[in-house]
């Protein structure tokens, strides 16, 4: 079953009701405790970003947004994003190619590997990117010779942000590309198609859903990662913060509304993200029913 | 188009799928690789096919290669080798449609090579017809039945016009009644278009039917070649004999022109294989004959132990004063005259007999 493949989606068999024989009060108990902590913890927060936002009224709210700093920052985070998003796509679609499809030394080495930026803080991650690109670092004096610079500036951002979100499309890909086997593809081979013509006309089809979920999770991260970034950013006004920190910076200038106007820009995004995810979980599982091998003798009786 | 393999090793890790096989399909032939799981029919398929690789033995001075029509194609990679290759899971494209998977073959080709979309959809239907599908071309593989997505699977892989059909258990996954549909189906469709095809299958009754021609296989060689008349009838060694149907087992021995087992001793006059000593002696169950009474011929004194009368035949389970067990099969007419019951002290002589070297 497809949908047990990722421990974050609802599985095809979690759709049958069991028999549990619990008593409503359970229930109801459970269903307010669960209620009440969400409120607790998601709702009101939410709800005291846009409040904060908001409090002194919508046009001091819109001209937050013109703020050169701020400005700067969006475009700074978009630019992250828009580079890293590409990259951990090819990345992700290829260490799950890899994974699922051959079988060579290593395989297991390189899916732990996947894991590692789940494992590691952020800071430490961005402390790594200082310690190899910095001034002081590995490669600072060949980078400084060179006239390049990586750390508090864009480039030691992207690299920051890439590595903490290069988890995401691998690993929604790869248990869904596993479980399809090769069959398919060697099916299209037998066919006549080449290895490209395989990758787009069966292989990517096949996983469109998982790569699209796995996308849509990187872009959340990418656009809200805040330790790794704050690491190797510098925190150049203007220049190098990206949305997180300049929401960091306004509120420890006391800026209040400032502060929460750009957070609830980052808050509407994972709002809008959820949405998405959950369009995505809904198509793939249309999608799933038509495409689903059932097993084939539970069909001989409607034969038509 | 012929196809010939000539002296074909494959090992997977230590384990020898493939030792040094030569076979020879002629063109034209329903041709059916029939062994045990692990017997190397499988592999034997698809390093004919393409998708495995032969050993390569050019070290120790041998050229594994495999030919069609006289032509090596061991080099060619699986999508220029132009075969036919149905799974047995289907292996269908899941989310096309099944014109779209029969499609596939034709869409996939260089542009000059391409037909147009009007050919295309003229060569689809034209194929769906022959597996009896049009009108099912707009369905997913997944609102169809097992039957028919491998008949989808068939069009597939008849839509390029391979130059030979190769079949992995392709009535595997069925259940047996469509399994018996879809066979009887297969052999009319190969009259049909006449395509040189190999079958691989574990089902010797599937094997018997269907195919032209058997290839036995056991252990990574192959153990008989021929028509199933001749592989049934005439089987070249024990493991052919035991694989193609049950068997009752003797030690015996053989001594100028006569076979001796348990207490009997039989003529073995046809002994073409110049066997001397100890032997072994296989008789089916339908070859043995029982008796009430005892007619002066030489014959096994033994009880009826248990008798299963459900079928076509009844099947006698005996036991003979020497301890040995053996199965005999007899009509229900037969079994009704003579009245056997667990505990019947009977007659029993073996009609026909095979001897091996043992």
């Amino acid at each position: 079953m497809a949908g047990a493949t990722t421990t974050l989606r609802p599985a095809v068999g979690a759709m049958r009701k069991p028999v549990i024989g619990e008593g409503s009060l359970i229930r109801w108990v459970l269903i307010v405790t669960s209620l009440g902590f969400l409120a607790l913890f998601l709702f009101l927060p939410l709800a005291a970003v846009f409040t904060e936002a908001l409090r002194k009224g919508v046009g001091e709210y819109l001209s937050s947004f013109n703020d050169p700093a701020a400005i700067a920052a969006i475009k700074l985070t978009l630019l992250v994003t828009a580079v890293s998003l590409p990259l951990n796509l090819v990345f992700g679609l290829a260490a799950a190619w890899a994974i699922a499809k051959f079988e060579f030394r290593g395989k297991h080495l390189l899916i732990t590997l996947i894991d590692l930026p789940f494992a590691v803080s952020p800071v430490i991650s961005g402390l790594i990117y200082v310690l190899l690109y910095g001034a002081h670092g590995w490669l600072g004096p060949w980078l400084i010779e060179h006239d390049i610079q990586i750390i508090f500036a864009a480039p030691g951002i992207i690299l920051a942000t890439i590595f903490v979100t290069f988890p995401f499309v691998a690993r929604e890909v790869i248990p869904l590309m596993q479980e399809q086997g090769t069959e398919e593809e060697q099916a299209a081979m037998t066919l006549g198609a080449g290895g490209w013509q395989t990758f787009f006309r069966v292989t990517l089809p096949n996983v469109k859903w998982a790569v699209l979920y796995g996308v849509i999770l990187c872009n959340a991260r990418a656009m809200g990662e805040f330790g790794a970034v704050s690491v190797v950013s510098g925190h150049i006004r203007g220049k190098t913060n990206t949305m997180p920190l300049h929401v960091e910076i306004l509120y420890n200038e006391y800026n209040f509304v400032a502060a929460f106007a750009v957070a609830s820009l980052l808050a509407l995004l994972a709002l809008i993200t959820l949405g998405l995810k959950s369009l995505v979980e809904w198509r793939s599982r249309v999608s799933l029913a038509l495409t689903e091998y059932v097993e084939p003798t539970l069909l001989e009786q409607d034969k038509s | 188009m012929s196809i010939e393999v000539r002296n074909v090793t494959k090992h997977f890790g230590g384990f020898r799928a493939l030792d040094h096989v030569n076979l020879n399909v002629p063109t034209g032939k329903l041709v059916a690789l029939l062994g045990p799981s692990g017997s190397g029919k499988t592999t034997l398929l698809r390093i004919i096919a393409g998708l495995e690789r032969a050993d390569d033995t050019s070290a120790d001075g041998e050229y594994g290669s495999i030919l069609f029509h006289d032509e090596d194609v061991a080099s060619l990679p699986v999508r220029q080798r132009r075969v036919g290759f149905v799974f047995q899971h289907y292996a269908l494209f899941r989310h096309m449609t099944v014109f779209d998977n029969v499609a596939f073959g034709l869409r996939v080709r260089p542009r000059k090579h391409r037909p147009i979309r009007r050919q295309i959809a003229e060569r689809v239907q034209e194929l769906l017809r022959l597996v009896q599908l049009d009108g099912l071309a707009q369905r997913y593989p997944s609102q169809l039945s097992g039957g028919q997505r491998q008949r989808v699977a068939l069009a597939r892989a008849l839509a390029v016009q391979p130059k030979v059909l190769l079949l992995d258990e392709p009535f595997g996954a069925l259940d047996a009644k469509v399994r018996k549909e879809l066979r009887t189906w297969l052999r009319r469709l190969h009259d049909e278009i006449h395509l040189t095809s190999v079958f691989v299958t574990h089902d010797q009754d599937e094997a018997l039917e269907v195919a032209d021609e058997i290839v036995v296989m056991n252990q990574g060689h192959i153990e008989q070649v021929g028509t199933p008349d001749n592989v049934f009838h005439h089987p070249a060694t024990e493991f052919v004999m035991r694989f193609l149907g049950d068997v009752n087992a003797f030690h015996g021995r053989v001594n100028e022109g006569t076979v001796q087992f348990g207490s009997l001793e039989l003529p073995f006059p046809e002994n073409r294989r110049q066997i001397a000593g100890d032997a072994r002696v296989f008789v089916r169950p339908y070859d043995v004959t029982i008796d009430t009474k005892t007619n002066g011929l030489p014959a096994l004194e033994s009880t009826v132990e248990r008798v299963h009368s459900a079928g076509p035949l009844v099947r006698v389970e005996l036991l003979t004063c020497a301890g040995q067990r053996l199965v005999s099969e007899v009509s229900q007419e037969r079994f009704a005259t003579m009245g056997l019951e667990p505990g019947s002290r009977v007659y029993v002589r073996p009609r026909h007999i095979r001897v091996f070297a043992g």
